[in-house]
């Protein structure tokens, strides 16, 4: 079948405008992606990078203490947090959808997501001005005489959890809230109809239902939570790194690109396998 | 029963803001600190620090940097995104799927990849990290989001309208630029605001990929080696008023015209 002149030059124009966001991704995404891929298979001397193929960078990540203890600080601090952001924020949600006014619950909303527009370094350092041994925290607790002595609250792993909760619970309430406002009223009513208790008809019939709501904002908090730098960086302290850290001191002090390469691309496959894991809720989302 | 749930309710929830907004509170309340340290007890209010920071010729060209690359890696992104998702919403396109995927990619994968892989890729062809650089990565961040926001809004109701425009003699472009882009004008200026808010806040790639000029997110980062320091919270004050009001004026022009079509 032949086109014609016609569907030829319709053809040509969808073209025209679909190549300036295709080569764009593919010059500055695609290719970069590609080639740093492959120097994670390559190797260094000094400064340089030399293109040798080689398996070392992804056998060091297994054998070497320290690159392997990166991921799983962060995988045990994402965890960490993504439970209890979810803990925090489902019940903020529902008080938000089930008990404030109609007419209050965009501005309750809005509220309780405001901090989110806050620079993300800004952020983190404001933890570390409420969290530090003189911070308002202990202050406060000191002058109650709850505690004697001031808690360390930040340059270790509590710090950390502290500023990256405080991120994802405000994440959650908005991804929570949208799922509890769209379920029908009339499955609550059924559940009641048929008996249930206000425990039964939450734990059997509402929390199920609102199932894809905590798993999109479960993913996106872990997605967002493992790569993050800034956050660990500023409250963690240097004691134990989280993965990030590790790609970033491969590229600064060590001058290693190769080894940050294929510590990037461990990060991504993780990434990957809890999109995996989730794909079934991210999908149900979409209808 | 019923009246000690909804003061459990208002409880937790209090709790909660509390927890929420603490940090912006403190931030804000010691950038006013009349010593030396943006810790408690408050000493006494000054504007002393808003002074220093707005005297910093190194901050405020940060500042400058800031809005300049948001502003112009944004605009690239919204026109890049129009007109892909006016090739795939108006024609059929070999491989289509394939092809929406990859322009989405980024978007699925961490800004520390794609700042470390632009970076590989400029220190082998030589050019050097500039604004330009950053802004590059912004764009590469902020395509797949004004891409899908725009191609998402391209129903096909608006169809028949480019159509009688095509045939009252209105050019390719003039059809574009005249009668779908206007039609589309709440969602590609919700793509244009996000994009802002998202390159003013970004730290990673405009960190990775510039050097002598940086952005503020970039300056900040550096004034924090210093440790706690009242300039810091002035200068974080301002940037989160600054984020609040792209807010405000997104509210204002995008959800207030949609409120009104819908």
């Amino acid at each position: 079948m032949a086109a014609t002149a016609l569907e030829r030059a319709e053809r040509r124009k969808a073209w025209a405008f679909a190549l300036p966001a295709l080569l764009w991704t593919g010059a500055f995404f695609l290719v970069p992606f590609a080639y740093m891929a492959a120097i994670s298979f390559w190797t260094r001397q000094g400064r340089e990078i030399v293109a040798t193929w080689t398996l070392d960078n992804y056998i060091a990540f297994f054998v070497k203490a320290h690159f392997f203890k990166g991921l799983v600080v962060s995988l045990e601090i994402t965890a960490t947090v993504t439970i209890i952001s979810i803990l925090l924020a489902y019940p903020l949600a529902w008080i938000i959808a089930e008990r404030v006014p109609k007419k209050w619950q965009r501005f309750a909303l809005i509220m309780a997501i405001l901090p989110f527009w806050t620079s993300y370094v800004v952020r983190s350092y404001s933890w570390l001005l409420v969290l530090s041994k003189g911070g308002v925290v202990n202050q406060a607790l000191l002058w109650l005489g709850v505690i004697a002595e001031p808690l360390e609250l930040s340059a270790n792993r509590t710090g950390t959890v502290i500023g990256f909760v405080h991120f994802f619970v405000m994440l959650l309430t908005l991804t929570i809230y949208a799922n509890l406002i769209q379920l029908s009223p009339n499955y609550r009513r059924a559940a009641a109809d048929l008996g249930a208790n206000a425990f039964q008809t939450f734990w059997f019939v509402v929390l199920p239902l609102t199932l894809p709501g905590i798993m999109v904002g479960a993913f996106l908090t872990f997605v967002l939570c493992i790569g993050d730098y800034i956050t660990p960086q500023i409250l963690g302290g240097n004691n134990e790194l989280v993965l990030p850290q590790v790609i970033m001191l491969q590229l600064g002090r060590r001058a290693d690109f190769p080894m940050a390469a294929a510590l990037s691309l461990v990060l991504m496959v993780v990434v990957t396998l809890a999109y995996i894991a989730c794909a079934r809720w991210l999908k149900m989302e979409r209808t | 029963m019923r009246h000690l749930s909804t003061w459990l309710a208002a409880l937790y929830a209090g709790l909660i803001y509390l927890f929420i907004f603490l940090p912006v509170v403190v931030l804000v309340l010691f950038s006013f600190q009349d010593g030396s340290l943006p810790v408690p007890p408050l000493n006494g209010l000054t504007l002393r620090w808003y002074e220093a920071i707005f005297s910093d010729g190194k901050l405020m060209a940060a500042l400058g940097n800031s809005l300049l690359v948001a502003l112009i890696s944004s605009a690239v992104a919204c026109v890049l995104g129009f007109l892909a998702a006016y090739a795939f919403a108006r024609y059929t396109l070999p491989a289509s799927g394939l092809l929406r995927g990859l322009i989405v990619a980024p978007m699925t994968v961490s800004t520390l990849i794609i700042g470390l892989g632009l970076l590989s890729i400029l220190n082998i062809t030589g050019l050097r990290l500039s604004l330009v650089t950053v802004g590059i990565g912004h764009v590469v961040i902020n395509l797949p989001l004004c891409f899908a926001i725009i191609y998402a809004s391209m129903g096909g109701h608006q169809v028949n309208i480019e159509r009688a425009a095509r045939d009252l003699g209105a050019r390719d472009w003039q059809v574009m630029l005249l009668v779908t882009a206007p039609m589309l004008l709440p969602s590609i200026l919700a793509a244009f605001f996000l994009s802002v808010t998202f390159s003013w806040d970004e730290f990673i790639v405009a960190f990775l990929l510039s050097r002598f000029d940086v952005t503020l997110p970039v300056e900040i980062w550096s004034m924090l080696r210093s440790g706690l320091d009242p300039k810091t919270n002035a200068i974080g004050s301002v940037v989160f008023l600054i984020s609040i009001a792209f807010l405000v004026v997104m509210e204002f022009t995008v959800f207030r015209k949609t409120g009104k079509s819908s």
